[in-house]
């Protein structure tokens, strides 16, 4: 079922520390409650294709909200902020946590929306969503596509800003979990995936991943050419099929 | 693929940005997802100045293949380059020459 009438504006928001901060916000205007979902956006930022996803999951029935992760770098173009935050190497994992968790429940006190919260995270967003469900309880299902360095086999990228790996924390995860992978995928490579999903497996966690051949990284997003239309499409619908059975 | 690697070099010169001549003092290189280019990783060059707050920057995003060739093409024109100024001292010395000239009319 598809929702055409929607509404999507920038909306502010108290992420972590009380920060106020930036998001994108698109929600379908039918009447009742919808459940809701936070984005958490890819690693070049706040940009042009995390709002089309964004809307294309309010055009599915999901009040659905991208927090801008670099506000605080603001104000700019998301580019030249993205740019900053890539200089200063990233978003600190905690920061990101409080925000997430800050724009859950901005979703949970508005009245469209059902109570339910999922998250999304694509590229080192599926890292973030991966990360957060093992860091609080607020989501009650979790879709991470292709996120990266959830398994960490450098140890020189762990420091201060992300100083554990996702993947030794998935204990903590309470909340049912869907995988979208690329098999061609440079981060994460098909085996880091299957060693996330013998953890999972492992812990007796609620997981379901899906791997895809012919496709690499970021297969959804149209604007690269890595953008992959019938395994998108593919993904897209488990994406939503997931959601609706998790989160009403 | 999301690396957050940034490589810094250090610059003296300018560069123009979005309110026009700036001096640059350190050029913020990696390789991943750029954010324009239609390239699924793309090698990206932030020249800003740190010195003043690195608040604006001029940038590029070029295919690995082509900053390859920027970077034979540097390296041509500096060699080229030092070549042609080697007759540079010469040059200044007439043109410093003129200007005295210039100046002892007045």
């Amino acid at each position: 079922m598809s929702y055409p009438g929607l509404i999507a504006e920038t909306v502010s928001f108290q992420g972590h520390n009380g920060d106020k901060g930036e998001a994108y916000y698109a929600r379908p205007t039918a009447p009742g409650k919808a459940p809701g979902v936070v984005l958490i956006h890819h690693l070049p930022g706040w940009d042009e294709w995390i709002c089309e996803a964004t809307r294309k999951l309010a055009h599915h029935g999901f009040s659905t909200i991208a927090p801008h992760l670099y506000f605080r770098e603001g104000p700019g173009s998301p580019d030249d902020l993205g740019a900053r935050v890539r200089a200063a190497g990233g978003v600190a994992d905690e920061q990101v946590v409080g925000d997430s968790k800050a724009a859950a429940a901005w979703l949970r006190a508005r009245p469209e929306v059902n109570g339910k919260v999922g998250v999304i995270g694509f590229c080192s967003g599926g890292r973030h969503a991966f990360l957060v469900c093992c860091r609080t309880t607020e989501f009650d299902a979790m879709v991470d596509c292709w996120g990266g360095n959830v398994v960490v086999d450098d140890p020189k990228a762990l420091n201060a800003k992300r100083p554990v790996a996702p993947i030794d924390l998935a204990d903590k995860i309470n909340c049912p979990i869907l995988g979208l992978f690329g098999n061609d995928d440079a981060n994460p490579t098909a085996d880091q995936v299957n060693r996330t999903e013998a953890v999972l497996k492992k812990l007796g966690k609620d997981y379901t991943f899906h791997r895809y051949d012919g496709a690499g990284h970021a297969f959804f997003n149209a604007a690269r050419i890595s953008y992959r239309p019938e395994q998108a499409a593919d993904g897209w619908a488990k994406v939503f099929a997931f959601f609706h059975k998790h989160l009403g | 693929m999301c690396s957050y690697i940034v490589e810094k070099a250090k610059l003296v010169g300018s560069a123009k940005g979005p309110s026009g001549w700036m001096r640059v003092d350190t050029a913020n290189v990696y390789y991943d997802h750029p954010f324009h280019a239609p390239l699924d990783h793309a090698l990206g060059i932030d020249f800003i100045c740190e010195a003043d707050g690195g608040r604006e920057r001029v940038a590029v995003e070029l295919s690995r293949q082509s900053a390859l060739d920027l970077i034979d093409a540097i390296k041509a024109a500096l060699a080229s380059g030092d070549a042609a100024h080697a007759q540079a001292p010469q040059e200044c010395v007439t043109l410093a020459a003129s200007q005295a000239d210039v100046a002892r009319l007045f």
